[in-house]
């Protein structure tokens, strides 16, 4: 995808921000419990939000698609995605907006699922107003977002293991097979852990060692 | 075990301990105290000479004291490295005059008395974390009589007992008389699925390993009687019904309930009562040996190493995974992951799927050889540094230099800069900038928040690993708490600047909740001691204005305990209601000026 079209605006230049808001469904997940239409209708109104949607799934092929296009017809220069926890779905955000020529960091979430949604099940009016205060909260964030880009730097190949039991082992072994170095740890005289003492093992009925 | 031993790749450090983790994923520098064997582990050929002289004589861990080894030993036959160890604790000592019969049988020469422990330091990219079990010890299940009754035994006790390599050739024998018992019970959820001792979790293998061990007498012992007490039988994996339908077959009975006492009788058998709950009667079983299936507890070095590397626990015990369905052997730190019974009580089999999961998941880190570092780190503004070195001071990292005397300007090593964002909450003159955290950006989202009715709000700082996990957590678990609570997440609490609060009450909040990881669970090393210094100092100064310290609370939650998320959600709006619009309107006059 072409990122010729975008011009970045951080923030500080005297320019005004561009930002896209995207209040998600997730299927029910969110839309029984959050009015979404109308959260998004709200933000619509906040400064510098240029476009505002509600989207059945945002982390769909099709909703990160519309997002995308979107952040390319109308010069976004940074996005609220409202939706499940940044836990979860942070790393597939930035990764959206940065395919099409946009910092990942100025992409911000709200959650509204793990946070709102599903912690106020029965409380459809209190859970849409705060939905639309945390929107409100994340178009105040972005707004002030810089573009920041992470330092490369070498990496040891090698892997410590913790513990020389069977976990410890098959982890150690599948490492070096695949050729990278391996510390094995063991607190005890020697590895085997728990299962060396054991005699046969199920399903296979056979023994342990 | 052999191919782990002599891999050309895997460097193996046994009788060793992992004793400091410094760094980040990609570059962590390990520390490990590697334990001195006083035998030269390439040369032994483990011939056993040695041990056939030794005088002393103690009980065999490897057995659980059902055998006896020497002060000089191999662990079992199979172990590797295969070489022999001395316990120093138990030796005699390299006293010429008091004890020296290995050394002089070794004609390898192996043997050294003046071997010391090594401190060793490795660097590696990524870190996986298997550290197992600990079997539950029944002591203090006392109904069961482990301590009273010599033919009561553990699972485990049972397994040596049974296997060819154990004390008595895999020849089942009671402990008092070494008689081939004629009937074995066997009582299951020792220490598991129980409210009052051991853990409330269900172990996960206990089940599966007692049908195993009916198979393995029955087929030894066809006339042997076999019952297991149970609660359920949890028979769920792949052929694992089958084992159990074919323990059925084979005679052994399966009696639901478990023991509520064991006595012993005459002949050192055993009386046990329990309550039928199948047919609602109490029955009386006569039994010439009882077997404890006991469950699986952390391993005891668990909490050391979860500090040592700022990882997460779940209530109980065992360590926790990034998130239980998609990132089940991550570790919410980037470059370390779980494999085993570290993580929570599993089987062989889901064990080994589980290592190779969590090698993958290192190799797909690693591979490329190159990490990209997160940006978010301090910057500081030379013209508004002082060169106080209070900063430097702060951060847990050493990433701050500041030359005082000189009056050069803080600087920041931003690779060695975590972004935890304490120096920016203590530096008074506005000096530093948390890339991505700044001041602008976190009051911007408190003024959004507090914009409409402030006085109906709760205003929570969560940072990202432990307290906003939590938050998650008690979403997943569907905890209904109340509507007006608001988290701005952060990354540590000791980013939560002095002045984020005073904004907050400004512009209207009734209350406000600073939480953050348990002291010691912090994870960026220590950073919340300064969160809790600078809370405590708040609420000083609010006194003294007159503004109720009650308002601003301090809270420790971590990422498990989301009902201790929803709990103190409900105890703000409570403090909340009590905090009326007068209190609010004279808290933004005393303030207006600061």
């Amino acid at each position: 995808m072409t990122t010729q079209s975008v011009t970045q605006k951080p923030g500080g230049d005297g320019s005004e921000p561009r930002i896209g808001v995207y209040v998600c469904h997730c299927g029910l997940n969110i839309a029984q419990s959050v009015n979404c239409p109308q959260v998004a209708a709200t933000a619509a109104d906040a400064d510098g939000v240029v476009l505002s949607k509600d989207i059945p799934y945002a982390c769909s092929e099709p909703g990160q698609h519309q997002i995308k296009q979107d952040i390319l017809d109308n010069r976004l220069d940074r996005v609220v995605i409202a939706s499940c926890s940044p836990r979860l779905h942070e790393p597939t955000f930035k990764q959206m907006v940065q395919s099409v020529g946009l910092n990942p960091y100025m992409m911000e979430m709200a959650n509204l699922r793990e946070q709102c949604s599903w912690v106020h099940m029965k409380d459809v009016d209190n859970a849409t107003r705060k939905a639309e205060t945390l929107v409100d909260m994340a178009i105040a964030r972005v707004r002030h977002l810089q573009p920041l880009t992470g330092d490369t730097l070498p990496l040891t190949k090698r892997t410590l293991v913790i513990g020389g039991g069977i976990a410890g082992i098959q982890a150690a072994l599948d490492l070096a097979d695949s050729g990278y170095y391996v510390t094995l740890v063991e607190k005890q005289p020697s590895i085997g852990g728990v299962m060396a003492q054991l005699d046969k093992t199920f399903p296979t009925m056979d023994c342990s060692i | 075990m052999t191919d782990a031993g002599r891999h050309p790749r895997i460097k193996l450090l046994t009788l060793s301990e992992v004793v400091d983790v410094k760094g980040y994923v990609g570059n962590f520098d390990v520390k490990i105290i590697k334990r001195a064997k006083y035998v030269d582990e390439a040369a032994c050929t483990s011939c056993g000479e040695c041990s056939k002289v030794c005088p002393v004589v103690r009980p065999d861990e490897f057995n659980i004291g059902l055998a006896s080894r020497r002060a000089i030993y191999s662990p079992f036959p199979q172990a590797v490295p295969s070489s022999y160890l001395i316990n120093i604790k138990e030796c005699l000592g390299h006293n010429p005059a008091v004890c020296s019969k290995c050394v002089d049988v070794c004609d390898k020469q192996c043997i050294n008395f003046h071997m010391s422990d090594e401190e060793l330091v490795e660097r590696v990219g990524t870190i996986i974390v298997a550290t197992g079990l600990k079997p539950y010890d029944p002591t203090e299940l006392d109904e069961y009589g482990y301590t009273r009754f010599e033919n009561v035994l553990t699972s485990l006790e049972f397994e040596r007992l049974v296997n060819a390599g154990g004390p008595s050739q895999g020849e089942l024998v009671r402990p008092t008389d070494r008689r081939h018992p004629r009937s074995v019970g066997f009582v299951q959820c020792v220490g598991s699925r129980s409210a009052r001792k051991g853990g409330s979790y269900c172990s996960n293998t206990c089940c599966m390993n007692t049908i195993k061990s009916t198979l393995v007498l029955k087929e030894h012992y066809p006339e042997m009687e076999v019952k297991v007490f149970y609660i359920d039988i949890r028979a769920f994996g792949k052929g694992f019904e089958e084992l159990y339908a074919r323990s059925r077959r084979l005679g052994v009975q399966f009696i639901r309930g478990l023991p509520g006492s064991v006595e012993e009788t005459a002949a050192r058998g055993l009386r046990v009562a329990v309550e039928n709950s199948a047919n609602g009667n109490l029955e009386f079983h006569d039994l010439d040996m009882l077997v404890l299936a006991q469950g699986m507890q952390p391993a005891p070095s668990t909490q050391r190493l979860q500090e040592m590397m700022g990882l997460q626990l779940t209530p109980d015990g065992f360590y926790l995974e990034a998130h239980p369905k998609l990132q089940p052997v991550d570790a919410a730190t980037r470059g370390v992951f779980y494999a085993g019974c570290a993580e929570g009580p599993k089987d062989i089999k889901e064990s080994v799927t589980q290592a190779s999961a969590a090698a993958v998941r290192a190799i797909r880190l690693m591979h490329r050889g190159e990490i990209t570092t997160e940006p978010i780190t301090a910057e500081v503004s030379a013209d508004k540094c002082t060169s106080c070195g209070i900063c430097a001071q702060v951060c847990p990292y050493n990433a701050i230099t500041v030359d005082k005397k000189s009056r050069q300007p803080a600087a920041v090593n931003s690779a060695a800069c975590a972004g935890c964002g304490t120096c920016a909450a203590e530096c008074s003159f506005d000096a530093i900038t948390m890339n991505h955290y700044t001041d602008r950006q976190i009051m911007g989202q408190v003024d959004a928040m507090l914009q409409t009715a402030p006085e109906s709000k709760i205003l929570v700082f969560a940072c990202n690993w432990c307290s906003y996990a939590g938050a998650d957590y008690a979403g997943v678990s569907r905890l209904q708490y109340p509507a007006n609570v608001h988290l701005v997440r952060v990354m540590c609490s000791g980013r939560v600047d002095e002045k984020f609060v005073w904004n907050g009450f400004r512009k209207g909040a009734p209350v406000v909740l600073v939480s953050g990881c348990h002291i010691g669970d912090c994870h960026y090393i220590d950073a919340n001691h300064w969160t809790e210094k600078r809370i405590n100092r708040i609420r000083k100064k609010m006194s003294k204005m007159g503004i109720r310290p009650e308002r601003l609370q301090l809270e420790w939650i971590s990422a498990a305990e989301g009902i201790r998320f929803a709990g103190k959600m409900t105890e703000m709006e409570t403090i909340r209601r009590t905090v009326t619009g007068a209190e609010i309107e004279e808290t933004i006059e005393l303030l207006r000026n600061i």
